[in-house]
């Protein structure tokens, strides 16, 4: 604990918990028990904050828990311990019903396998939850036309998930999330199974909407990803180990790359 | 310097301005260029050397410009450099030094090293997005040299979480 707080003095973070902080969590673990195993502690007391508008990067090396971490904060998991607030509201005793409701209006979910429906039309997957929230046929058709055309997707309305790339399907769950304008939006590895262009795209369009005004939390193993955020959480064996924001530009010596690579000769 | 000018020089006679020019076509802002006085310093040791000869041309208005161009050696030179693999880029030692010594001193904290140098390497990170954003999509070179960059940097990041975790394991 306390390396932790010693690498947090010098950081030049974002300022603490507010009461306008879009999550807060404090304290949260969960432990999955399987029959016969020992205990795995994927998240062992995590404290952690996002406020209004952050982009927040979550990164580290695979199984330190942060997959975890982020279903607990969209109540796909529930917590052992601690609490959890979600736009001022404390959320962790939710049962599920009411978990379903909170999904729908102020939690949008992309994950990296897309999980569309894949026998819906892309116009369906994308108005389905806006119909399941209240919005009327009309405010749903709307809002999936404008975020279809915001995405690259207008023409593919009536298409079926399975005739789109990788790349395509993925900005179709992008628009499934936002179709309800939530108050975050939480990303799984979004461009874990994409190609390069694809990730590319992805990074682009949540850079986007960030700048919109969006909150964010991205999971990701991909520096290249995070480093897109304001904000980046190292996750390790459960803990958040490091918690730094970025500046980017000003504080660097030299210039270009070439601090990384150099020509020789 | 000297290779990439002489695989310039390997499409047609230059002058020095000429060269300097084309090498900022190609690789775009992403690459620091090279100043005018050290393309010329080049060309100077390239002819002392008998791989470019040069060659002076009057101008009407202004003073002579000298016009270089490949002779059988450097072109040789050339095919050599084409020929050969390129070294393995290196490990960035001095970080490693930092963290093979931490203990030694008693006072640097191994863990917290690690996260001050994540912390460098994600502001780079985020430098070099930027870089790319700003540079033309459709103009390769740069893009893909960018792309080099990134990809060395994420090497970098995961190598320090495979030193965080054996760290991390052995004092448990």
């Amino acid at each position: 604990m306390s390396r932790e707080q010693s690498s947090r003095e010098e950081s030049p973070r974002a300022a603490g918990p507010s009461a306008d902080s879009i999550v807060r969590a404090e304290g949260l673990v969960k432990t999955y028990r399987t029959e016969g195993a020992a205990p795995v502690e994927a998240v062992r007391g995590v404290d952690l904050h996002v406020e209004r508008g952050e982009f927040v990067a979550v990164t580290g090396p695979s199984g330190a828990g942060k997959s975890t971490l982020l279903h607990l904060l969209g109540g796909l998991d529930r917590p052992d311990g601690g609490s959890l607030w979600l736009d001022g509201k404390q959320v962790d005793s939710y049962s599920e019903a009411r978990w379903a409701v909170l999904r729908r209006k102020k939690i949008g979910i992309v994950f990296q396998f897309f999980n569309l429906v894949s026998n819906l039309t892309v116009a369906d997957n994308v108005e389905l939850p806006a119909l399941l929230a209240g919005s009327t046929p009309r405010q749903a058709r709307a809002g999936r036309e404008e975020l279809l055309a915001e995405l690259g997707l207008a023409g593919k309305e009536q298409s079926m998930p399975a005739e789109l790339s990788g790349g395509e399907q993925q900005r179709v769950a992008l628009a499934r999330a936002l179709v309800n304008t939530p108050s975050v939006l939480l990303a799984d590895e979004p461009a874990g199974s994409l190609d390069s262009k694809g990730t590319r795209e992805v990074l682009r369009l949540l850079s986007r909407f960030h700048q919109r005004g969006q909150t964010i939390v991205l999971v990701t193993h991909d520096a290249r990803m995070a480093s897109a955020a304001d904000r980046v959480i190292s996750f390790f064996d459960g803990q958040v180990v490091d918690d730094v924001a970025l500046q980017g530009g000003g504080g660097r010596r030299g210039g270009g790359v070439a601090d990384v690579l150099e020509l020789k000769g | 310097m000297r290779l990439p000018l002489l695989a310039l020089l390997s499409r047609g006679p230059a002058h020095g301005y000429e060269l300097k020019q084309a090498l900022e076509k190609l690789l775009g802002s992403a690459y620091p260029q090279p100043n005018i006085g050290q393309i010329y310093v080049t060309l100077n040791r390239l002819q002392k050397s008998g791989l470019i000869e040069g060659e002076d041309v009057a101008q009407s208005t202004r003073p002579n410009k000298r016009i270089y161009r490949l002779t059988d050696a450097g072109r040789e030179a050339l095919a050599l450099w084409f020929e050969e693999p390129t070294d393995e880029p290196r490990v960035r030692d001095e970080f490693f030094m930092k963290l093979a010594l931490a203990p030694q001193t008693g006072d640097v904290d191994q863990i917290g090293l690690i996260n001050k140098q994540r912390r460098h390497y994600l502001n780079a990170m985020r430098d070099l997005s930027k870089l790319a954003a700003a540079e033309e999509r459709d103009n390769r070179i740069p893009q893909l040299l960018i792309e080099g960059a990134m990809l060395h940097l994420q090497a970098d990041l995961d190598w320090l979480e495979r030193c965080q975790e054996d760290l991390e394991e052995e004092q448990r």
